[in-house]
C-alpha cells in the first residue's frame, strides 16, 4: 500500500488533503527500480486548477507511454501546507510516489500565466532544489519549462534549465532518449544541456547572452557559445489526428475546475485577433478528424466516469463539423446522465438549437465576447464581430426563451477612447432593449439580465500588440469608473449589472510578460518577501511587489508605459513561432488604421507559418 | 430493483470526505456500466444514497450505499466489474438485491460499532507512560458507573445539544491489541440521537484525567446496524438485508 509523504496529523489538518494524497483514478504507478527515468510533471497552482490542464494530461499520458519513463505530478502546496513544509522542512514530494521532487531526473514545469512565476520558486524553494540553475548540481534534477509563457522565458530563465517552445507533443522522446544515452556515458549536467541545446525547440538560457543600450533596450542576443543555435523554432504538430491524447485521463477526488472530459477538436484559431497571444503562437489551426474525436470521446467517456463532456478549442464554431461531432455526442449521452458543455461558440440558430437540447434555458445565461464596445475598437482588434451579429444572436436567443446574457471586453486597449468605453454600457443598453422589443410582456420571465464583466488589457509577446503601451493603475480603474458611470445612465440600467476586476495585478502581469532577464531578480525577491499565489487576490500584494523592484533597482514602467519602437530587439525575437515580426508589424500598422485582417480561411495573411505546411495553411491544397 | 452496496475503505482514502466519496460513486457506476436508474430533468442525478457516511480520517470495514438499477448482472459479476474501477482504499465487499419494498440504509441505520486504536509513535502522557489497559478498564467502569446519566454536550452547527451517553452507548470495552488498549463502541447513529465515537472517548479520557489527542487515535468504524426488530434491543448488520443475485 503506497504510504503517504505526510502524516496523518498534518493531513488531517490541512484543508482538502486529497491535494496531496494522489492515488486517483487512471493515476499511473510504476516500479521505479524498472525506469530509466523518473519525471514529475508540475502546475505551479493549486491542485484543483492544476488537474484541469489539458496540457499536463496529455504529457503524462504520452511520457507514461514510455516504458522507460514514469512520470508523476505535483502542484502548487496550499499556503496553510506551505507553513508546514517549511517549519518541519518535509521536502516536496510527488503525488504518485509520494517521493521528494528533489530525487527525480527531471521537473517540468508548465506556465500557463505570469501571476504563477512566484509559485515556480516556492516549488523549487519547497523541494529543496537551488532556485538558479546556476547553483545546480549533479543531484538536482533538469528544471524544464514549457507552455504559454515559455514565448517570453527571460524573466524566469536563470530558474530553468531549459525551456520546451512549442507543443510537448514533438521533442520529448528525443530529449528523453538523449539524456539516457548522457546518463548511460557518465556525462555531466551541463554536457547534457549542451547537447540538449541542439534539439529542436529546446532553449538552453545560460548558454545565451544579452547586451543592452544605454536606454535600457536590447543592444544583441545571442548564443554565448559556437555550437548553439541563434535561433529556436516553435515545435508544431503536424498530424493533429494521429497526435497521442490521454484516452484515461486521471480522475480527481475533489472537484476541480474542469470535472469533466475535455475533447480538443482543433488547436490554433484562424481568426487572427490582435491582442491574442494564443491565437498567433498556436497557428496555423489545425482540426481533428471527426471520427477520431467520435472515438475518443466515447473511450474517455467510459474510463473516467465523467458526467460532462466539453469541447475545446480557441473558436470552436470554426470546427468544420461541428454539427457532426454535436449531434454524435447528444445520441451518445443520452440517457446516461452525461452532461455536453459548449464553450467559445458563437450564438446562432444551430447553436442555440443545441444548446436548448442540452440545458435549462430559463437558469443558463449566452455568452459573448466582443472584447471592445465600438466597431471602431473592434476593427483595431481584429475581432470580427458587428454590433448587428450580437444583436441578432441576442434576438434569437431571446425568442429562444433565454433572458441571460453575459458579455466579455478589455479595457487599455490600444487607441481607446472615452466613447469606446462608453460604448460598452449602450451596447449593453440595446441588448436590453432588444429583449423588451422581442418579447412580449406576457412571456417575459420577469427582466432580462444583461451582465457586463471587463478584464484590463495586457500586451503579449508575437501579438501585433506587442509594442503597445499600457498605462498605471489608477488610469484603469479611471476606465472602467467611466464604464460604471456610463451604465448608470442608460435607459436599461436595472437589467444591467457591471463587474471589473482589480487593476494593480495588471500593470505587474504587463511587467512580467514583456519583461527581460533583469526582471528575475525582482521575482526571487518578491518570492523572498512572502509572495505566493498571486493569481489569487486574497494573496497578492501589490505593495510587495513594488518594494522588490525598488530593491532591486528595476522600474516596472520601463516595461508597461513605453510604446516600444518599432524596430526594438524584444527578449524573445530569437524565438521563430512561424509567425514573422514583418507580418505583426504590418498588423499593428493595420490596428493603428482600424483596417480589418480576414482569417485564414477567407484569404491567407502571410503570417509566416506556411512554411511549417500543416493545418489551414494547406488545406484543399493536395 | 434496490441495490445495496456494502464497501470498505482504507489507506489514503479516509482523507476522502462524504460529498467526494459520492461523486467517486458516481462515476465508478459510469465506469462500471451499472445500469443505474437516473431522476428526471436537465440535470439528471444518480438514484443512490449512502448509510451514515463515516468522517474524514475514519477508517472503515463496513460502509453502504443503496442504489436504483434497471437491470443487474449477478452478484459476483458486479462485484468484479465494480472492483475493477475502484483504487486502492476502495474495495467492494458486497451487493444485493433488496426486497423491493426496503427502506433505504440511511433510513434505518440505528447503531455502528467501532474499534479504536492508539497510532504507532503517539502518547497521550507527553514522556511519561500512557495507562494500561487495565487501567483503562477501571476507568471504564467508574466513567459508567456514575449516577443515572452520563451527560456530554454535543456542539452541532447551529446548537448544543445533551446527550445521554448510558443510553447511547451500547457497549464499549477494552481490549489489548499489541500490547496496546484499544476500544470496542457500539453507538447510536443515524438521523436522531447521532453519537460520534471521539466524543464518547473524549469524555472517558477526561474522566480519568488524560489529556484528548485525537491526532493519537486511529478510528475505524467495524460495520453499521440497523434494529433487527421494533422491541428488541439487538442489532443486525445493514449488510445481512436483501439476497445474493445469481
Amino acid at each position: 500500500m503506497r504510504k503517504p509523504a505526510l502524516s496523518d496529523e498534518i493531513l488531517l489538518k490541512v484543508e482538502k488533503p486529497a491535494r496531496y494524497t494522489g492515488g486517483e483514478v487512471n493515476a499511473v504507478m510504476k516500479d521505479p527500480d524498472r525506469v530509466d527515468i523518473r519525471f514529475v510533471m508540475c502546475f505551479p497552482d493549486v491542485y484543483e486548477i492544476g488537474m484541469s490542464h489539458l496540457g499536463i494530461q496529455i504529457l503524462y499520458d504520452m511520457f507514461n507511454r514510455r516504458e522507460d519513463v514514469w512520470c508523476e505530478r505535483v502542484y502548487s502546496p496550499w499556503p496553510d501546507l506551505h507553513r508546514i513544509l517549511k517549519e518541519q522542512q518535509i521536502p516536496l514530494f510527488a503525488l504518485e510516489s509520494q517521493e521528494p521532487v528533489r530525487k527525480m531526473d527531471f521537473l517540468g514545469i508548465t506556465i500557463q500565466y505570469e501571476m504563477c512565476y512566484t509559485n515556480i520558486l516556492q516549488i523549487l524553494d519547497l523541494s529543496g532544489i537551488p532556485l538558479s540553475a546556476a547553483d545546480r548540481g549533479a543531484g538536482d534534477p533538469i528544471v524544464i519549462g514549457g507552455g504559454p509563457c515559455v514565448y517570453n522565458p527571460e524573466p524566469i530563465a536563470e530558474f530553468f534549465d531549459l525551456f520546451y517552445i512549442g507543443e510537448g507533443e514533438e521533442q520529448y522522446d528525443a530529449l528523453f532518449d538523449l539524456y539516457k544515452r548522457k546518463k548511460a556515458a557518465g556525462a555531466d549536467r551541463m554536457e547534457f544541456l549542451r547537447e540538449a541545446a541542439g534539439i529542436p525547440g529546446i532553449y538552453v538560457p545560460a548558454f545565451y547572452e544579452t547586451a543592452y543600450k544605454e536606454d535600457g533596450t536590447i543592444a544583441s542576443f545571442g548564443p554565448a557559445e559556437e555550437g548553439i543555435p541563434a535561433v529556436v523554432t516553435k515545435q508544431l504538430v503536424r498530424n493533429f489526428t494521429d497526435a497521442v491524447y490521454p484516452e484515461k485521463p486521471v480522475v480527481p477526488f475533489i472537484r476541480a475546475t474542469q470535472d469533466r472530459v475535455v475533447l480538443e477538436i482543433q488547436r490554433g484559431c484562424i481568426r487572427g485577433c490582435r491582442f491574442c497571444q494564443a491565437g498567433m503562437v498556436y497557428r496555423p489551426v489545425r482540426e481533428k478528424d471527426v471520427e477520431r474525436l467520435k472515438e475518443q470521446a466515447v473511450r474517455m467517456l467510459k474510463a473516467t466516469g465523467h458526467e460532462e463532456i466539453s469541447l475545446s478549442s480557441l473558436s470552436s464554431s470554426d470546427y468544420g463539423q461541428l454539427e457532426e461531432l454535436v449531434i454524435f455526442l447528444m445520441e451518445e449521452c443520452s440517457g446516461k446522465g452525461i452532461n455536453i458543455s459548449l464553450p467559445s461558440l458563437r450564438i446562432d440558430a444551430f447553436s442555440l438549437e443545441v444548446m436548448s437540447r442540452i440545458q435549462d434555458v430559463k437558469k443558463s445565461s449566452l455568452t459573448f465576447a466582443p472584447e471592445a464596445g465600438s466597431q471602431r475598437l473592434r476593427d483595431v482588434i481584429n475581432k470580427g464581430l458587428t454590433e448587428e451579429t450580437i444583436l441578432n444572436g441576442a434576438q434569437l436567443a431571446f425568442e429562444g426563451g433565454w433572458n441571460k446574457v453575459k458579455f466579455y471586453f478589455m479595457l487599455g486597449l490600444p487607441t481607446e477612447t472615452r466613447e469606446d468605453m462608453r460604448a460598452i454600457a449602450e451596447l449593453a443598453d440595446r441588448t436590453a432593449a432588444r429583449y423588451y422589443e422581442t418579447v412580449a410582456k406576457e412571456k417575459r420571465n420577469g427582466r432580462c439580465q444583461i451582465t457586463i464583466s471587463t478584464s484590463f488589457f495586457v500586451p503579449k509577446p508575437f501579438t501585433p500588440f506587442q509594442w503597445a503601451r499600457m498605462y498605471p493603475p489608477e488610469d484603469y480603474t479611471d476606465r472602467a469608473g467611466t464604464v460604471s458611470a456610463a451604465v448608470k445612465e442608460q435607459l436599461n440600467r436595472k437589467s444591467i449589472r457591471y463587474q471589473w476586476h482589480e487593476a494593480d495585478i495588471t500593470v505587474l502581469e504587463g511587467v512580467l510578460a514583456r519583461g527581460d532577464r533583469r526582471v528575475g531578480q525582482v521575482i526571487r525577491r518578491a518570492y523572498e518577501k512572502g509572495a505566493i499565489f498571486d493569481a489569487w487576490s486574497e494573496y497578492s500584494d501589490y505593495g510587495r511587489w513594488m518594494d522588490a523592484f525598488a530593491e532591486c533597482g528595476v522600474d516596472p514602467d520601463f516595461y508597461t508605459m513605453r510604446e516600444r519602437d518599432s524596430d526594438e530587439i524584444f527578449p524573445w525575437d530569437f524565438i521563430d513561432t512561424g509567425v514573422t515580426k514583418e507580418f505583426l508589424r504590418r498588423e499593428w500598422k493595420n490596428a493603428m488604421e482600424a483596417v480589418v485582417t480576414p482569417n485564414c480561411r477567407e484569404r491567407c495573411a502571410g503570417c509566416g507559418v506556411k512554411k511549417f505546411g500543416g493545418g489551414v495553411c494547406i488545406e484543399d491544397q493536395n | 430493483m434496490k441495490i445495496r452496496i456494502k464497501f470498505r475503505k482504507y489507506g489514503v482514502m479516509k482523507f476522502i470526505g462524504h460529498l467526494d466519496m459520492m461523486r467517486f460513486f458516481q462515476k465508478a457506476m459510469r465506469r462500471a456500466e451499472i445500469d443505474i436508474c437516473y431522476s428526471e430533468g436537465f440535470s439528471p442525478h444518480q438514484i443512490m444514497s449512502f448509510a451514515a457516511p463515516a468522517g474524514v480520517g475514519i477508517t472503515s470495514g463496513g460502509e453502504y450505499l443503496d442504489i436504483e438499477v434497471h437491470s443487474s448482472r449477478t452478484s459476483e459479476e458486479s462485484l468484479r466489474v465494480l472492483n475493477d474501477v475502484m483504487v486502492e482504499g476502495v474495495e467492494i465487499i458486497s451487493y444485493r438485491k433488496l426486497p423491493d419494498d426496503a427502506k433505504t440504509a440511511m433510513s434505518i441505520v440505528a447503531a455502528a460499532g467501532y474499534t479504536v486504536t492508539i497510532k504507532d509513535g503517539y502518547t497521550f502522557s507527553g514522556s511519561g507512560e500512557d495507562p494500561g489497559t487495565e487501567a483503562f478498564r477501571h476507568g471504564l467502569e467508574s466513567f459508567f458507573a456514575r449516577p443515572a446519566e452520563v451527560l456530554v454536550t454535543k456542539q452541532t452547527k447551529k446548537s448544543e445539544k445533551t446527550l445521554d451517553l448510558k443510553k447511547l452507548v451500547y457497549e464499549f470495552r477494552v481490549e489489548e491489541r499489541c500490547r496496546r488498549p484499544a476500544f470496542f463502541l457500539m453507538v447510536s447513529t443515524g438521523s436522531t440521537d447521532n453519537l460520534k465515537p471521539e466524543l464518547v472517548l473524549e469524555a472517558y479520557f477526561a474522566s480519568m484525567g488524560i489529556p484528548w489527542k485525537p491526532e493519537a487515535l486511529q478510528i475505524h468504524r467495524e460495520d453499521i446496524y440497523a434494529r433487527s426488530g421494533a422491541d428488541t434491543p439487538a442489532f443486525v448488520s445493514l449488510g445481512e438485508t436483501g439476497e445474493i443475485l445469481i
